[in-house]
Protein backbone atom coordinates (compact mmCIF):
# COMPACT_ATOMS: atom_id res chain seq x y z
CA UNK A 1 0.00 0.00 0.00
CA UNK A 2 1.32 3.44 -0.95
CA UNK A 3 -0.22 6.74 0.21
CA UNK A 4 1.19 9.78 -1.63
CA UNK A 5 4.42 7.96 -2.28
CA UNK A 6 4.78 6.69 1.29
CA UNK A 7 4.88 2.93 1.70
CA UNK A 8 2.57 1.59 4.42
CA UNK A 9 4.19 -1.58 5.62
CA UNK A 10 2.07 -4.70 5.99
CA UNK A 11 2.42 -4.93 9.76
CA UNK A 12 0.55 -4.11 12.92
CA UNK A 13 0.94 -2.26 16.16
CA UNK A 14 0.53 -4.36 19.25
CA UNK A 15 -1.12 -2.82 22.29
CA UNK A 16 -2.02 -3.86 25.80
CA UNK A 17 -4.93 -3.58 28.17
CA UNK A 18 -4.36 -0.95 30.84
CA UNK A 19 -6.33 0.78 33.56
CA UNK A 20 -7.18 4.37 32.83
CA UNK A 21 -8.75 7.41 34.42
CA UNK A 22 -9.55 10.94 33.36
CA UNK A 23 -9.25 14.02 35.57
CA UNK A 24 -10.59 17.50 35.04
CA UNK A 25 -8.28 20.11 36.50
CA UNK A 26 -9.46 23.70 36.77
CA UNK A 27 -7.85 26.89 37.97
CA UNK A 28 -8.48 30.62 38.03
CA UNK A 29 -6.84 30.96 34.63
CA UNK A 30 -6.28 28.58 31.72
CA UNK A 31 -2.55 29.04 32.18
CA UNK A 32 -2.57 27.79 35.77
CA UNK A 33 -4.76 24.81 34.84
CA UNK A 34 -2.26 23.98 32.11
CA UNK A 35 0.59 24.36 34.59
CA UNK A 36 -1.04 21.87 36.94
CA UNK A 37 -1.60 19.46 34.06
CA UNK A 38 1.96 19.72 32.79
CA UNK A 39 3.29 19.11 36.26
CA UNK A 40 1.02 16.11 36.83
CA UNK A 41 1.85 14.55 33.47
CA UNK A 42 5.58 15.19 33.75
CA UNK A 43 7.83 12.11 33.87
CA UNK A 44 4.93 9.95 32.76
CA UNK A 45 6.17 8.81 29.34
CA UNK A 46 6.27 5.07 29.87
CA UNK A 47 5.08 2.57 32.45
CA UNK A 48 8.47 0.91 32.16
CA UNK A 49 10.06 3.45 34.49
CA UNK A 50 7.50 6.12 35.34
CA UNK A 51 4.72 4.07 36.92
CA UNK A 52 2.15 5.43 34.53
CA UNK A 53 1.65 7.10 31.18
CA UNK A 54 -0.16 10.40 31.27
CA UNK A 55 -0.87 13.39 29.11
CA UNK A 56 -3.09 16.41 28.70
CA UNK A 57 -6.04 15.31 26.57
CA UNK A 58 -7.73 18.62 25.83
CA UNK A 59 -8.38 22.17 26.99
CA UNK A 60 -11.79 23.08 28.41
CA UNK A 61 -13.48 26.46 28.39
CA UNK A 62 -15.06 27.77 31.59
CA UNK A 63 -18.49 26.64 30.42
CA UNK A 64 -17.32 23.03 30.08
CA UNK A 65 -15.98 22.48 33.61
CA UNK A 66 -17.80 21.57 36.83
CA UNK A 67 -16.86 24.79 38.61
CA UNK A 68 -17.16 27.21 35.73
CA UNK A 69 -13.45 27.97 35.47
CA UNK A 70 -11.07 27.18 32.63
CA UNK A 71 -9.51 23.76 32.77
CA UNK A 72 -7.94 20.78 31.10
CA UNK A 73 -8.55 17.07 31.01
CA UNK A 74 -5.78 14.60 31.71
CA UNK A 75 -5.70 10.88 30.98
CA UNK A 76 -3.59 8.58 33.14
CA UNK A 77 -2.85 4.94 32.26
CA UNK A 78 -1.18 2.28 34.41
CA UNK A 79 -0.71 -1.45 34.23
CA UNK A 80 -3.18 -2.24 37.01
CA UNK A 81 -5.63 -0.51 39.29
CA UNK A 82 -3.32 -0.63 42.30
CA UNK A 83 -0.54 1.19 40.46
CA UNK A 84 -3.03 3.64 38.97
CA UNK A 85 -4.35 4.41 42.44
CA UNK A 86 -0.82 5.00 43.69
CA UNK A 87 0.16 7.24 40.79
CA UNK A 88 -3.08 9.19 40.97
CA UNK A 89 -2.65 9.97 44.63
CA UNK A 90 1.05 10.84 44.30
CA UNK A 91 0.70 12.99 41.23
CA UNK A 92 -2.45 14.90 42.22
CA UNK A 93 -1.04 15.32 45.73
CA UNK A 94 2.30 16.66 44.58
CA UNK A 95 1.35 18.49 41.40
CA UNK A 96 -2.30 19.64 41.53
CA UNK A 97 -2.85 20.18 45.24
CA UNK A 98 0.25 22.37 45.15
CA UNK A 99 -0.80 24.47 42.13
CA UNK A 100 -2.20 27.96 42.77
CA UNK A 101 -5.99 28.03 42.83
CA UNK A 102 -6.47 24.55 41.38
CA UNK A 103 -9.36 22.13 41.77
CA UNK A 104 -9.59 18.52 40.61
CA UNK A 105 -12.62 16.52 39.49
CA UNK A 106 -13.45 13.16 37.99
CA UNK A 107 -13.70 13.30 34.21
CA UNK A 108 -14.98 9.78 33.66
CA UNK A 109 -18.28 8.13 34.46
CA UNK A 110 -17.48 4.49 35.11
CA UNK A 111 -18.59 1.56 37.21
CA UNK A 112 -15.23 1.27 38.94
CA UNK A 113 -13.65 4.02 40.97
CA UNK A 114 -10.36 5.19 42.43
CA UNK A 115 -10.01 7.23 45.57
CA UNK A 116 -8.89 10.79 45.04
CA UNK A 117 -10.07 13.31 47.63
CA UNK A 118 -10.81 10.32 49.85
CA UNK A 119 -7.03 9.89 50.17
CA UNK A 120 -5.80 13.44 49.78
CA UNK A 121 -8.15 14.71 52.48
CA UNK A 122 -5.72 13.65 55.19
CA UNK A 123 -3.53 16.56 54.15
CA UNK A 124 -6.21 18.70 55.79
CA UNK A 125 -5.12 17.34 59.20
CA UNK A 126 -8.67 17.20 60.51
CA UNK A 127 -9.71 20.59 59.12
CA UNK A 128 -10.91 19.08 55.83
CA UNK A 129 -14.62 19.28 55.07
CA UNK A 130 -16.65 16.79 53.01
CA UNK A 131 -19.42 18.24 50.86
CA UNK A 132 -21.97 16.17 49.03
CA UNK A 133 -23.62 18.20 46.30
CA UNK A 134 -26.19 16.26 44.31
CA UNK A 135 -24.84 12.76 43.88
CA UNK A 136 -21.18 13.79 44.02
CA UNK A 137 -18.96 14.07 47.04
CA UNK A 138 -16.14 16.57 47.30
CA UNK A 139 -13.47 17.45 49.80
CA UNK A 140 -12.53 20.97 50.81
CA UNK A 141 -8.93 20.81 51.96
CA UNK A 142 -7.63 24.01 53.56
CA UNK A 143 -4.45 25.31 51.90
CA UNK A 144 -2.57 28.59 52.11
CA UNK A 145 -4.43 30.29 49.23
CA UNK A 146 -7.86 29.15 50.36
CA UNK A 147 -9.23 25.68 49.79
CA UNK A 148 -8.24 22.86 47.45
CA UNK A 149 -11.48 21.40 46.11
CA UNK A 150 -11.21 17.79 45.07
CA UNK A 151 -13.75 15.14 44.12
CA UNK A 152 -13.90 12.18 46.50
CA UNK A 153 -13.42 9.55 43.81
CA UNK A 154 -12.80 9.31 40.10
CA UNK A 155 -13.99 6.83 37.51
CA UNK A 156 -11.68 4.10 36.28
CA UNK A 157 -12.00 2.19 33.02
CA UNK A 158 -10.12 -0.44 31.02
CA UNK A 159 -8.07 1.42 28.46
CA UNK A 160 -5.56 0.46 25.81
CA UNK A 161 -1.89 1.39 25.96
CA UNK A 162 0.91 1.13 23.44
CA UNK A 163 -0.79 1.81 20.13
CA UNK A 164 2.00 3.01 17.88
CA UNK A 165 3.40 3.75 14.46
CA UNK A 166 6.75 4.89 13.11
CA UNK A 167 7.63 7.41 10.45
CA UNK A 168 10.75 6.60 8.44
CA UNK A 169 12.15 9.41 6.30
CA UNK A 170 15.18 10.82 4.60
CA UNK A 171 16.42 13.19 7.30
CA UNK A 172 15.65 14.54 10.75
CA UNK A 173 14.23 17.84 9.52
CA UNK A 174 11.59 16.37 7.25
CA UNK A 175 10.68 13.51 9.59
CA UNK A 176 10.30 15.97 12.45
CA UNK A 177 8.06 18.13 10.29
CA UNK A 178 5.93 15.11 9.37
CA UNK A 179 5.76 14.16 13.05
CA UNK A 180 4.56 17.63 13.98
CA UNK A 181 1.79 17.40 11.40
CA UNK A 182 0.79 13.98 12.75
CA UNK A 183 0.76 15.24 16.35
CA UNK A 184 -1.38 18.23 15.43
CA UNK A 185 -3.89 15.91 13.75
CA UNK A 186 -3.92 13.38 16.58
CA UNK A 187 -4.34 16.08 19.21
CA UNK A 188 -7.80 16.65 17.77
CA UNK A 189 -8.85 13.06 18.47
CA UNK A 190 -10.66 12.66 21.80
CA UNK A 191 -9.96 9.99 24.42
CA UNK A 192 -6.27 9.56 23.56
CA UNK A 193 -2.93 10.84 24.77
CA UNK A 194 0.58 10.58 23.39
CA UNK A 195 2.68 10.38 26.54
CA UNK A 196 6.14 11.04 25.10
CA UNK A 197 7.64 14.55 24.97
CA UNK A 198 5.68 16.57 22.45
CA UNK A 199 3.78 13.41 21.55
CA UNK A 200 6.64 11.60 19.88
CA UNK A 201 9.59 9.38 20.87
CA UNK A 202 12.92 9.23 19.14
CA UNK A 203 14.34 6.48 21.31
CA UNK A 204 12.16 3.55 20.38
CA UNK A 205 13.20 0.49 22.34
CA UNK A 206 13.37 -3.24 21.94
CA UNK A 207 12.90 -5.72 24.76
CA UNK A 208 16.10 -6.74 26.53
CA UNK A 209 19.73 -5.78 26.25
CA UNK A 210 23.19 -7.24 26.11
CA UNK A 211 23.59 -5.85 29.61
CA UNK A 212 22.14 -7.85 32.49
CA UNK A 213 19.13 -6.40 34.23
CA UNK A 214 18.28 -3.85 31.59
CA UNK A 215 14.69 -4.57 30.48
CA UNK A 216 14.81 -2.46 27.33
CA UNK A 217 17.46 -1.01 25.07
CA UNK A 218 17.69 0.97 21.86
CA UNK A 219 15.79 -0.42 18.90
CA UNK A 220 18.92 -0.90 16.82
CA UNK A 221 16.98 -2.21 13.80
CA UNK A 222 15.53 1.29 13.37
CA UNK A 223 18.64 3.35 14.23
CA UNK A 224 19.87 4.89 10.97
CA UNK A 225 23.46 5.11 12.18
CA UNK A 226 23.57 1.34 12.71
CA UNK A 227 22.43 0.31 9.24
CA UNK A 228 25.82 -1.18 8.45
CA UNK A 229 26.32 -3.13 11.67
CA UNK A 230 22.94 -4.58 12.68
CA UNK A 231 19.98 -6.37 11.11
CA UNK A 232 18.51 -3.07 10.03
CA UNK A 233 14.91 -2.79 8.93
CA UNK A 234 15.49 0.58 7.31
CA UNK A 235 15.71 1.31 3.60
CA UNK A 236 19.11 2.49 2.40
CA UNK A 237 18.04 6.12 1.99
CA UNK A 238 16.49 6.42 5.50
CA UNK A 239 18.13 8.96 7.77
CA UNK A 240 15.65 9.41 10.62
CA UNK A 241 12.84 7.55 12.39
CA UNK A 242 10.32 8.80 14.95
CA UNK A 243 7.79 6.73 16.89
CA UNK A 244 4.36 7.69 18.16
CA UNK A 245 2.95 5.90 21.17
CA UNK A 246 -0.77 6.34 21.70
CA UNK A 247 -2.82 5.38 24.75
CA UNK A 248 -6.59 5.51 24.43
CA UNK A 249 -9.71 4.76 26.40
CA UNK A 250 -10.78 2.27 23.70
CA UNK A 251 -9.14 0.50 20.75
CA UNK A 252 -11.38 2.51 18.39
CA UNK A 253 -9.96 5.75 19.76
CA UNK A 254 -6.43 4.53 19.05
CA UNK A 255 -7.44 3.41 15.55
CA UNK A 256 -8.85 6.86 14.85
CA UNK A 257 -5.66 8.49 16.10
CA UNK A 258 -3.33 6.27 14.08
CA UNK A 259 -5.40 6.90 10.96
CA UNK A 260 -5.41 10.68 11.48
CA UNK A 261 -1.69 10.70 12.27
CA UNK A 262 -0.69 8.72 9.19
CA UNK A 263 -2.89 10.81 6.89
CA UNK A 264 -1.31 14.00 8.23
CA UNK A 265 2.22 12.62 8.08
CA UNK A 266 1.73 11.55 4.47
CA UNK A 267 0.42 14.82 3.09
CA UNK A 268 1.77 16.69 0.09
CA UNK A 269 4.76 17.99 2.01
CA UNK A 270 5.86 14.40 2.67
CA UNK A 271 6.38 13.61 -0.99
CA UNK A 272 9.82 12.17 -1.49
CA UNK A 273 10.81 12.86 2.11
CA UNK A 274 8.76 10.41 4.15
CA UNK A 275 9.63 6.94 2.90
CA UNK A 276 7.71 4.48 4.97
CA UNK A 277 5.20 4.06 7.81
CA UNK A 278 5.55 1.01 10.00
CA UNK A 279 4.55 -0.13 13.49
CA UNK A 280 6.04 -1.90 16.45
CA UNK A 281 4.94 -5.29 17.72
CA UNK A 282 6.18 -8.33 19.59
CA UNK A 283 5.07 -10.91 17.07
CA UNK A 284 1.46 -10.60 18.16
CA UNK A 285 1.79 -12.92 21.11
CA UNK A 286 1.89 -10.46 24.00
CA UNK A 287 -0.69 -7.77 23.38
CA UNK A 288 -4.47 -8.11 23.44
CA UNK A 289 -4.92 -5.48 20.73
CA UNK A 290 -3.55 -5.37 17.19
CA UNK A 291 -3.81 -2.42 14.85
CA UNK A 292 -3.06 -3.48 11.28
CA UNK A 293 -1.86 -0.41 9.44
CA UNK A 294 -3.16 -1.38 6.02
CA UNK A 295 -6.59 -2.27 7.40
CA UNK A 296 -6.75 1.07 9.19
CA UNK A 297 -5.78 3.00 6.07
CA UNK A 298 -7.91 0.99 3.62
CA UNK B 1 -46.22 5.40 37.18
CA UNK B 2 -49.46 6.00 39.03
CA UNK B 3 -51.27 8.61 36.97
CA UNK B 4 -54.10 9.33 39.40
CA UNK B 5 -55.62 12.54 40.63
CA UNK B 6 -57.26 12.52 44.05
CA UNK B 7 -59.42 15.49 44.91
CA UNK B 8 -60.64 16.09 48.45
CA UNK B 9 -64.42 16.26 48.29
CA UNK B 10 -65.38 15.35 51.88
CA UNK B 11 -62.64 16.60 54.25
CA UNK B 12 -62.77 14.63 57.52
CA UNK B 13 -62.81 16.43 60.85
CA UNK B 14 -59.74 14.59 62.11
CA UNK B 15 -56.28 14.61 60.63
CA UNK B 16 -55.77 12.14 57.83
CA UNK B 17 -52.62 10.02 57.46
CA UNK B 18 -51.71 9.79 53.76
CA UNK B 19 -48.75 7.41 54.20
CA UNK B 20 -50.23 4.70 51.90
CA UNK B 21 -50.65 7.06 48.95
CA UNK B 22 -47.25 6.85 47.30
CA UNK B 23 -46.81 7.07 43.53
CA UNK B 24 -44.68 3.94 43.41
CA UNK B 25 -47.31 1.95 45.31
CA UNK B 26 -50.22 3.14 43.19
CA UNK B 27 -48.45 2.30 39.96
CA UNK B 28 -50.30 -0.48 38.20
CA UNK B 29 -53.33 -0.32 40.48
CA UNK B 30 -56.85 0.11 39.18
CA UNK B 31 -58.93 3.13 40.17
CA UNK B 32 -61.19 0.78 42.17
CA UNK B 33 -58.22 -0.55 44.12
CA UNK B 34 -56.98 2.95 44.84
CA UNK B 35 -60.45 3.98 46.00
CA UNK B 36 -60.45 1.12 48.51
CA UNK B 37 -57.08 1.89 50.14
CA UNK B 38 -57.63 2.35 53.87
CA UNK B 39 -56.38 5.58 55.46
CA UNK B 40 -56.03 6.22 59.18
CA UNK B 41 -58.06 9.19 60.35
CA UNK B 42 -58.01 9.83 64.06
CA UNK B 43 -59.02 6.55 65.72
CA UNK B 44 -60.77 5.06 62.70
CA UNK B 45 -60.09 4.05 59.13
CA UNK B 46 -61.55 5.60 56.00
CA UNK B 47 -61.45 4.40 52.44
CA UNK B 48 -59.78 6.76 49.98
CA UNK B 49 -63.09 7.33 48.18
CA UNK B 50 -64.73 8.42 51.43
CA UNK B 51 -62.53 11.52 51.30
CA UNK B 52 -61.33 11.86 47.73
CA UNK B 53 -62.74 11.72 44.27
CA UNK B 54 -60.43 9.34 42.42
CA UNK B 55 -59.73 9.89 38.72
CA UNK B 56 -57.20 8.69 36.19
CA UNK B 57 -54.80 11.46 35.19
CA UNK B 58 -52.94 11.91 31.96
CA UNK B 59 -49.68 12.75 33.65
CA UNK B 60 -47.42 10.19 35.28
CA UNK B 61 -47.58 12.02 38.58
CA UNK B 62 -49.90 11.31 41.45
CA UNK B 63 -51.78 14.59 42.02
CA UNK B 64 -53.66 15.29 45.22
CA UNK B 65 -55.89 18.35 45.41
CA UNK B 66 -56.63 19.51 48.91
CA UNK B 67 -59.21 21.93 50.15
CA UNK B 68 -59.94 21.92 53.85
CA UNK B 69 -58.41 18.60 54.89
CA UNK B 70 -55.42 18.21 57.21
CA UNK B 71 -53.22 15.79 55.36
CA UNK B 72 -50.30 14.43 57.38
CA UNK B 73 -47.48 12.14 56.29
CA UNK B 74 -47.75 13.09 52.65
CA UNK B 75 -45.12 11.13 50.69
CA UNK B 76 -44.00 9.33 53.85
CA UNK B 77 -41.04 7.11 52.90
CA UNK B 78 -41.49 7.83 49.21
CA UNK B 79 -38.78 6.23 47.08
CA UNK B 80 -39.59 7.13 43.46
CA UNK B 81 -42.00 8.86 41.12
CA UNK B 82 -43.70 12.21 41.46
CA UNK B 83 -46.29 13.32 43.96
CA UNK B 84 -47.89 16.75 43.70
CA UNK B 85 -50.09 18.32 46.34
CA UNK B 86 -52.26 21.18 45.17
CA UNK B 87 -53.04 22.90 48.46
CA UNK B 88 -51.65 22.76 51.96
CA UNK B 89 -49.95 19.84 53.68
CA UNK B 90 -50.12 18.97 57.35
CA UNK B 91 -47.26 17.64 59.44
CA UNK B 92 -44.51 15.25 58.36
CA UNK B 93 -44.68 15.86 54.60
CA UNK B 94 -41.87 13.94 52.92
CA UNK B 95 -40.90 12.24 56.18
CA UNK B 96 -37.97 9.88 55.53
CA UNK B 97 -38.47 10.07 51.78
CA UNK B 98 -35.51 8.63 49.88
CA UNK B 99 -36.27 9.33 46.23
CA UNK B 100 -38.62 10.86 43.72
CA UNK B 101 -40.05 14.34 43.77
CA UNK B 102 -42.65 15.67 46.18
CA UNK B 103 -44.12 19.06 45.32
CA UNK B 104 -46.39 20.93 47.70
CA UNK B 105 -47.92 23.96 46.04
CA UNK B 106 -49.23 25.40 49.29
CA UNK B 107 -47.94 25.54 52.86
CA UNK B 108 -46.36 22.69 54.80
CA UNK B 109 -46.71 21.99 58.52
CA UNK B 110 -44.02 21.01 61.01
CA UNK B 111 -41.40 18.34 60.32
CA UNK B 112 -41.56 18.67 56.53
CA UNK B 113 -38.65 16.69 55.06
CA UNK B 114 -37.74 15.39 58.50
CA UNK B 115 -35.33 12.46 58.40
CA UNK B 116 -35.31 12.79 54.63
CA UNK B 117 -32.73 10.59 52.88
CA UNK B 118 -32.98 11.50 49.21
CA UNK B 119 -35.10 12.90 46.42
CA UNK B 120 -36.47 16.41 46.09
CA UNK B 121 -39.05 18.08 48.32
CA UNK B 122 -40.37 21.38 46.99
CA UNK B 123 -42.67 23.55 49.08
CA UNK B 124 -44.25 26.52 47.33
CA UNK B 125 -45.37 28.34 50.48
CA UNK B 126 -44.02 28.43 54.01
CA UNK B 127 -42.97 25.51 56.18
CA UNK B 128 -43.46 24.95 59.89
CA UNK B 129 -40.84 24.20 62.51
CA UNK B 130 -38.25 21.45 62.17
CA UNK B 131 -37.95 21.59 58.38
CA UNK B 132 -35.49 18.83 57.43
CA UNK B 133 -35.03 18.07 61.10
CA UNK B 134 -35.12 14.82 62.98
CA UNK B 135 -37.98 13.18 64.80
CA UNK B 136 -37.95 13.64 68.56
CA UNK B 137 -35.44 11.25 70.08
CA UNK B 138 -33.65 10.61 66.81
CA UNK B 139 -29.96 11.47 66.60
CA UNK B 140 -30.07 12.60 63.00
CA UNK B 141 -32.21 14.88 60.92
CA UNK B 142 -32.07 14.98 57.16
CA UNK B 143 -29.39 12.67 55.73
CA UNK B 144 -29.71 13.35 52.00
CA UNK B 145 -31.70 14.90 49.19
CA UNK B 146 -32.76 18.43 48.41
CA UNK B 147 -35.42 20.60 50.04
CA UNK B 148 -36.53 23.66 48.11
CA UNK B 149 -38.61 25.99 50.25
CA UNK B 150 -39.94 28.97 48.34
CA UNK B 151 -41.33 30.71 51.43
CA UNK B 152 -40.23 31.05 55.05
CA UNK B 153 -39.17 28.33 57.47
CA UNK B 154 -40.17 28.11 61.12
CA UNK B 155 -37.82 27.47 64.00
CA UNK B 156 -35.10 24.84 64.09
CA UNK B 157 -34.90 24.19 60.36
CA UNK B 158 -32.03 21.78 59.54
CA UNK B 159 -31.92 20.56 63.12
CA UNK B 160 -29.34 17.74 63.37
CA UNK B 161 -28.95 17.73 59.60
CA UNK B 162 -26.35 15.16 58.55
CA UNK B 163 -26.20 15.52 54.75
CA UNK B 164 -28.13 16.98 51.83
CA UNK B 165 -29.08 20.52 50.88
CA UNK B 166 -31.88 22.73 52.19
CA UNK B 167 -32.57 25.91 50.25
CA UNK B 168 -34.83 28.39 52.04
CA UNK B 169 -35.67 31.20 49.64
CA UNK B 170 -37.45 33.19 52.34
CA UNK B 171 -36.59 33.79 55.99
CA UNK B 172 -35.73 31.31 58.72
CA UNK B 173 -36.73 31.22 62.38
CA UNK B 174 -34.66 30.79 65.54
CA UNK B 175 -32.05 28.07 65.97
CA UNK B 176 -31.49 27.46 62.29
CA UNK B 177 -29.14 24.46 61.89
CA UNK B 178 -29.08 23.72 65.58
CA UNK B 179 -27.03 20.62 66.45
CA UNK B 180 -26.18 20.27 62.79
CA UNK B 181 -23.72 17.45 62.02
CA UNK B 182 -23.00 18.12 58.33
CA UNK B 183 -24.72 19.13 55.12
CA UNK B 184 -25.64 22.52 53.70
CA UNK B 185 -28.51 24.87 54.46
CA UNK B 186 -29.00 28.17 52.67
CA UNK B 187 -31.22 31.09 53.61
CA UNK B 188 -31.76 33.75 50.96
CA UNK B 189 -34.24 35.88 52.92
CA UNK B 190 -33.29 38.95 54.91
CA UNK B 191 -34.27 37.62 58.31
CA UNK B 192 -32.67 34.76 60.17
CA UNK B 193 -33.85 34.19 63.72
CA UNK B 194 -31.76 34.04 66.86
CA UNK B 195 -28.74 31.82 67.30
CA UNK B 196 -28.20 30.03 64.01
CA UNK B 197 -25.84 27.06 64.34
CA UNK B 198 -26.56 26.46 68.02
CA UNK B 199 -24.43 23.45 69.14
CA UNK B 200 -23.43 22.87 65.53
CA UNK B 201 -20.68 20.24 65.06
CA UNK B 202 -19.94 20.53 61.34
CA UNK B 203 -21.84 21.58 58.25
CA UNK B 204 -22.50 24.81 56.42
CA UNK B 205 -25.08 27.54 56.91
CA UNK B 206 -24.98 29.95 53.99
CA UNK B 207 -26.84 33.17 54.74
CA UNK B 208 -27.45 35.70 51.99
CA UNK B 209 -27.93 38.55 54.47
CA UNK B 210 -26.05 37.22 57.49
CA UNK B 211 -27.64 36.88 60.90
CA UNK B 212 -28.47 39.64 63.34
CA UNK B 213 -28.05 37.66 66.51
CA UNK B 214 -25.11 35.28 66.44
CA UNK B 215 -23.86 33.12 69.25
CA UNK B 216 -20.67 34.36 70.92
CA UNK B 217 -19.24 30.87 70.36
CA UNK B 218 -18.74 31.51 66.63
CA UNK B 219 -15.38 32.99 65.69
CA UNK B 220 -14.85 35.29 62.72
CA UNK B 221 -12.40 33.81 60.18
CA UNK B 222 -12.62 36.81 57.86
CA UNK B 223 -13.61 37.15 54.20
CA UNK B 224 -13.09 34.07 52.05
CA UNK B 225 -13.53 32.99 48.45
CA UNK B 226 -14.71 29.39 48.51
CA UNK B 227 -14.59 27.26 45.38
CA UNK B 228 -17.24 24.76 46.47
CA UNK B 229 -19.87 27.51 46.23
CA UNK B 230 -19.41 27.46 42.46
CA UNK B 231 -20.40 23.79 42.48
CA UNK B 232 -23.30 24.53 44.77
CA UNK B 233 -24.36 27.32 42.43
CA UNK B 234 -24.24 25.03 39.41
CA UNK B 235 -26.33 22.50 41.33
CA UNK B 236 -28.97 24.93 42.63
CA UNK B 237 -29.32 27.37 39.76
CA UNK B 238 -31.59 25.05 37.72
CA UNK B 239 -33.86 24.75 40.78
CA UNK B 240 -33.95 28.35 41.93
CA UNK B 241 -33.79 31.63 40.05
CA UNK B 242 -33.53 33.38 43.43
CA UNK B 243 -30.37 31.45 44.22
CA UNK B 244 -29.00 32.32 40.78
CA UNK B 245 -29.65 35.99 41.50
CA UNK B 246 -27.98 35.75 44.91
CA UNK B 247 -24.98 33.72 43.74
CA UNK B 248 -22.79 36.71 42.76
CA UNK B 249 -22.92 37.80 46.41
CA UNK B 250 -21.36 34.49 47.42
CA UNK B 251 -18.14 35.10 45.48
CA UNK B 252 -16.60 36.35 48.71
CA UNK B 253 -18.21 36.04 52.10
CA UNK B 254 -17.46 36.13 55.77
CA UNK B 255 -16.76 32.81 57.46
CA UNK B 256 -17.71 32.26 61.07
CA UNK B 257 -16.55 29.01 62.66
CA UNK B 258 -18.32 27.26 65.52
CA UNK B 259 -20.11 26.33 67.61
CA UNK B 260 -17.13 26.30 69.99
CA UNK B 261 -19.48 25.06 72.72
CA UNK B 262 -19.82 21.90 70.62
CA UNK B 263 -17.04 20.36 68.50
CA UNK B 264 -16.85 23.66 66.65
CA UNK B 265 -16.07 22.73 63.06
CA UNK B 266 -19.24 24.06 61.53
CA UNK B 267 -19.36 27.26 59.53
CA UNK B 268 -21.74 30.11 58.97
CA UNK B 269 -21.00 31.83 55.68
CA UNK B 270 -22.49 35.29 55.63
CA UNK B 271 -22.70 37.35 52.47
CA UNK B 272 -22.76 41.12 52.70
CA UNK B 273 -25.20 43.47 50.98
Amino acid sequence: MIIRGVAIEDTFAEAFGMRATRLIITADTAEWAETAGRSLTGFATSVIACGCEAGIEKRLSASETPDGRPGITVLIFAINSKELQKQLQLRVGQCVLTTVGSACFSGLEAAEHLKLGGQLRYFGDGFQIAKKIGERRYWRIPVMDGEFLCEDQVGMTRGVGGGNFLIIGRNTRTVRAAAERAIAAMNKIPNIIMPFPGGVARSGSKIGSKYKGLPASTNDAYCPTLKAETASKLPAEAGSVLEFVIDGLTADDISAAIRAGIVAACDAEAAGEVLQITAGNYGGKLGQFKFHLRELMA
Amino acid sequence: MSGFSLTVTRPPRQRLDLSPLLPEQLAGMTAEAVAAIPLVCGNRQLRVDEVFEVARAESEALVIRNQGARLDHLGNGMTAGELILDGDAGAYAGLAMSGGRLTIRGQAGPFAGAAMQGGILEIGGNAGDWLGGGLPGERRGMTGGLILLRGDAGRRAADRQRRGVILIEGNAGDFLGARMVAGTTIVLGEAVGRYPGFAMKRGTLLLRHGARQMLPTFADAGRQELGFLRLLGAFLTPHSSKYAAAAPHFAALRRFVGDAASSGKGEILAAGD
